[in-house]
């Protein structure tokens, strides 16, 4: 009997072991397996994300440049679709069944799955949403997403704006912030400061029961988050005188910049030719894009104002002047000689022909090529160095203050560096202590190797009518009203050349001046506006580049533009008028040679060899 | 004057600590059934129209029972036991005939809105006989014709339930007693013998039958190289074989005989072929995304989303346990496991110190098929036992179960509080 009673250590010991096992079993299905969860989550909620507002552009003056308008995605959460009616829904959205059939599929195959909610049809508008809204219910698995689209009520500054894309898987690996299909700023001011646009994503969690019935928001919202919406921004860019440059410039392929150099505000940079911002969006903006993509020429989705790099050309010229001067090998007076060309080397770099020798202040305005090699050789066989490398290294440098061969550090998206030979470049070009000045002579001329944007060219005039400094030009002036916000003080830091002696920038100002009172510009004056400028071409290997900087007025200058027009020839034809109209434009608020402005706006760059053709044929 | 008085209360040498664990599985089942129905349009707990308002009748008529119980002089359960098996056992004999058929269940009598569930009885009813039976001094269950007599208290009840009323769930609890039958002395071979037909039963279904031959085989032969080889270990070792090899074609036979929702069951316990979550493997892996879902605390009491929103089937009944497992978490679910455990076993040691055999007997019955129930019931909610229709004790919605726990429970504290009394 003794025995039998010792069966309960046996029972109670199965017993004690199978409530063990069935509490590791919990442990590993509650603590340890997440699986569960997810599938709990997934089926028994909806998270639907609020999409915020994102921040409105505006230009300086508070016209309005860019605002919302709401959209609606169509979702789908493959898993959830059972027993709708296929025929009647393919109805509902205008789409055959073997299109509905494509799309199921594209959301359940990787990245999408059955399980994950992705949308099925882009951008419904207001209406078909309305439509579709009533019905939807008799459709699970289907839900709409209301999001927000960009609109561009003046069709200007493409390029500066940039556009809005979707998110892909590298971005989302990159940035947790965003889910696939998100939209964020691609290009342009969106991409720069897509943080302050976007705002911050709302997030509601929305019960289902078993029916895929809404059941109310999750403990009454506890959890939810609501949308954070973006931030204005106010740009500096004027609205009015971009529009009238974007004008001018149709039709011709080039870049202009207008900053005004005492805050270092961009007032208008174009790209041309440009394209309608509004193409970008929607649901036509792939097909727009290819088409836009298509023009070989005109390449309009180019933004040339900051990624293309010219050779300086005659802009240069002026740089050269100062640096002559400031080195002390240069005076106003200084006289070189010119024979269509620079003698020492039997007339190359070639010049076009004018009087000769001319002064410093006559070969500014008669942008000779012969005395800005003379001015370079000086300065780099600069006795005081005793050594080419040395001198050359300064004179890389002295350039380099002017920003040229570095970014400005601008807040638009995507600008290019520009470049300034290094010695090392020369070295492995032509060997150690195998090249000289004569050998780079054509730097001295802006050709060569140098590059510069048209950014960067409109700043060096900036530099040369604040005579030694310049604020990093920048688009925005102020975020959500505030122009001291923090994100900006990079902008109020005042950076200054190595060339600080106003004297050397006043002999170069003159010149200038003298340009527009009876030299190259005289042409384009401007009634009561006194202002200083430089004409002049960049060499190319087709017909030069027009060239014209300038800025106005002389004494305290509210404006400098850098322009530049491909394959127009000489500065004062094209680059030189626009220029002018435009600071007319901005500093009168109307226009005195109105003859001018319709001879420029009827200039056609682009299409002049087909209409050429077109002639002879009739 | 005070000592006999307390001697005469109803309450006198009650276990409390066993009554105290009762009242604390039904306040807990009683606020699971709440939550598994919550619905905020319904939000006055006492309304009768719900199902936590019917509960709260069941519970209080429950306590009645109780008290009535213990009030009932305790020689009335050893002297009646046969009488009550027999009128229970005729009960269910007859509902098929009498009750009225509710959802295609034939095994309720129904009063209105109430229904009761006369095999819920049979089991204290079972375990009355059955103590009855074994407690005979005359008795001695190594006895094969006894073991046969015994078999057939349990097992009369088994086969008119799951014949008569198709109750599978309520049929296959009377295994449970074999616990009893094992500590009143039934041959361990028994025992060894059912749990070889069970492992065989699985392997059978997973495993192709010429394998599980090929190992059984090589099983014995290696097995006879460490023992000594003579004739009569030769002997039981064939016959092991043999068993075991009948018992694997005899799988075979029983599967192929099942009902299909029964296969379909099994198949999704061993995960045997494709298992579709939408139709047979709904219940199981809904009930595991939401006790899974639980975490380690749980999502809080009347938190859980998919008990709530009628992912899982049964959430009230059989599947009160998810409810558990959701809102309570990993916690909560052991602390629930625990307790009915802890009931459990403190019911094992009260019955080792019954001086009647009778007593002992049917406390070692009421653990049993608390066990049984708990085993089975939390085992299919977590995919380690098939899904057989059988309540949770004290959680489950229902009121036959529980005033059948009630009963089956409270006949033992009535027993134990007169163990000083009770000789036989
Ligand atoms: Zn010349």
């Amino acid at each position: 009997m003794n025995q039998l009673s010792d069966r309960k250590f046996i029972i109670i010991g199965v017993f004690i072991l199978v409530g063990l096992a069935y509490i590791s079993r919990l442990f590993y299905i509650q603590v340890i397996d997440d699986s569960y969860k997810l599938d709990a989550r997934n089926q028994a909620f909806r998270y639907t994300t609020e999409f915020p507002i994102r921040g409105y552009i505006y230009d300086r003056n508070n016209k309005l440049l860019v605002y919302n308008e709401a959209a609606y995605d169509l979702m789908v959460l493959p898993k959830n679709v059972k027993n709708i009616d296929t025929l009647d829904f393919c109805e509902l959205l205008g789409i055959t069944k073997d299109q509905f059939l494509k799309k199921m599929k594209k959301a359940i195959m990787a990245p999408n799955s059955p399980r994950k909610e992705s949308i099925f049809e882009k951008q419904l508008s207001p209406t078909d949403y309305a439509s579709l809204q009533e019905v939807l219910y008799r459709f699970p698995g289907f839900f709409v997403q209301s999001r927000t689209l960009r609109k561009y009520p003046r069709k200007i500054a493409a390029h500066m704006l940039g556009y809005i894309g979707e998110a892909d898987k590298h971005t989302t690996e990159k940035d947790t912030y965003y889910n696939e299909g998100d939209y964020l700023g691609i290009s342009g001011i969106e991409k720069t400061y897509e943080k302050v646009l976007r705002g911050k994503k709302g997030m509601h969690i929305i019960m289902k029961d078993v029916n895929n019935r809404d059941m109310g928001s999750y403990m009454n919202g506890l959890y939810d988050t609501a949308a954070i919406s973006g931030l204005p921004l106010t740009t500096t860019i004027d609205a009015d005188l971009q529009e009238y440059a974007e004008m001018l410039m149709q039709n011709k392929i080039g870049s202009v910049v207008a900053i005004d150099p005492s805050t270092g505000e961009i007032l208008a940079i174009v790209t041309s030719p440009t394209y309608d911002p509004n193409l970008f969006v929607g649901r036509e903006r792939n097909k727009n894009y290819v088409q836009l993509s298509l023009d070989s020429i005109g390449k309009p989705l180019f933004n040339r104002s900051t990624m293309a790099s010219y050779p300086p050309g005659s802009t240069f010229k002026l740089i050269m002047a100062l640096i002559g001067l400031n080195e002390g090998v240069l005076t106003s007076q200084t006289r070189y000689p010119c024979a269509r060309g620079y003698p020492p080397l039997g007339g190359h770099p070639k010049c076009h022909p004018h009087g000769s020798p001319l002064d410093l202040e006559g070969a500014i305005g008669a942008s000779c090529n012969s005395y800005f090699s003379y001015v370079f050789k000086s300065v780099i066989d600069d006795k005081k160095y005793h050594d080419t490398y040395k001198a050359y290294a300064n004179w890389r440098e002295i350039a380099t203050s002017f920003c040229l061969g570095t970014k400005t550090g601008s807040d638009l998206a995507n600008e290019l560096r520009g470049n300034v030979p290094s010695i090392a470049y020369y070295d492995k070009i032509f060997g150690k202590g195998s090249w000289k000045a004569s050998t780079v002579i054509s730097l001295g001329i802006g050709q060569n190797e140098l590059g510069i944007t048209p950014l960067q060219n409109a700043n060096l005039v900036a530099i040369i009518a604040n005579k030694g400094w310049y604020y990093t030009p920048h688009i925005v002036k102020a975020i959500n009203g505030n122009p001291n916000d923090t994100i900006l003080d990079r902008f109020k830091v005042k950076h200054y050349t190595k060339i600080k002696d106003t004297a050397v920038y006043n002999t170069v100002i003159a010149g200038m001046a003298r340009a527009v009172e009876a030299g190259t510009a005289a042409a384009l004056k401007i009634e009561g506006i006194p202002y200083c400028a430089k004409t002049g071409t960049a060499q190319n290997a087709g017909k030069d580049h027009s060239v014209f900087v300038c800025f106005a007025p002389k004494d305290n200058p509210k404006i400098a533009i850098g322009i530049l027009i491909e394959n127009a020839g000489f500065g004062a034809t094209y680059a030189g008028p626009i220029a002018r109209l435009m600071m007319e434009k901005y500093l009168k608020g109307k226009i005195t040679r109105p003859d001018l402005e319709k001879k420029m706006l009827e200039t056609d760059l682009i299409h002049k060899d087909k209409n050429a053709k077109v002639t002879k044929q009739q | 004057m005070q000592r006999s008085q307390s001697n005469n209360s109803i309450f006198y040498n009650v276990d409390w600590i066993t009554v105290l664990t009762y009242l604390i599985l039904i306040f807990m089942g009683w606020l699971n059934i709440y939550a598994a129905v919550y619905n905020e349009e319904h939000y006055v707990i006492t309304d009768i129209s719900q199902k936590y308002g019917k509960q709260l009748i069941w519970i209080s008529t429950s306590l009645l029972l109780a008290f009535i119980i213990l009030i009932i002089d305790e020689n009335f359960y050893t002297a009646f036991s046969y009488l009550v098996f027999g009128i229970i056992l005729f009960a269910n004999i007859a509902v098929p005939y009498l009750g009225r058929e509710v959802k295609g269940s034939r095994s309720w009598f129904r009063f209105g809105d109430f229904g009761i569930q006369p095999a819920e009885f049979m089991k204290f009813a079972a375990n009355l006989a059955l103590a009855k039976f074994l407690s005979n001094q005359n008795i001695k269950i190594a006895d094969y014709k006894n073991t046969f007599l015994s078999l057939l208290i349990i097992g009369v009840p088994c086969i008119v339930i799951m014949k008569l009323q198709d109750e599978t769930g309520l049929a296959i609890v009377f295994a449970a007693f074999i616990f009893t039958l094992y500590r009143e002395g039934l041959s361990v071979n028994y025992l060894l013998l059912g749990f070889l037909a069970v492992v065989l039963f699985i392997l059978a279904l997973l495993i192709n039958n010429l394998y599980l031959f090929i190992i059984i085989g090589s099983l014995c032969t290696i097995s006879l190289l460490f023992i000594k080889r003579n004739a009569k270990n030769l002997f039981i070792i064939a016959a092991i074989g043999l068993t075991a090899c009948s018992m694997v074609r005899g799988t075979t036979y029983i599967y192929d005989h099942m009902e299909d929702h029964q296969k379909i069951r099994i198949d999704v316990l061993l995960g045997r072929g494709t298992v579709d979550l939408k139709k047979e493997g709904y219940n199981v892996n809904q009930a595991k995304i939401a006790i899974g879902s639980g975490g380690f605390v749980g999502k809080g009491y009347l938190k859980g989303t998919q008990t709530k929103y009628d992912f899982v089937p049964e959430q009230d009944t059989d599947f009160i346990f998810c409810t558990v497992g959701e809102e309570w978490g990993f916690v909560g679910s052991s602390v629930v496991i625990i307790l009915q455990l802890f009931l459990i076993i403190r019911i094992i040691f009260i019955s080792e110190r019954q001086r009647s055999p009778f007593s002992r007997i049917y406390g070692y019955g009421v653990a049993s098929v608390l066990f049984f129930h708990l085993t089975v019931n939390v085992g299919m909610t977590i995919g380690l036992a098939p899904v057989i229709g059988i309540p949770l004790p004290f959680f489950s919605y229902g009121g036959s179960s529980l005033w059948s726990f009630t009963i089956l429970l409270f006949i033992f504290i009535k027993l134990d509080s007169k163990r000083l009394q009770i000789l036989r």
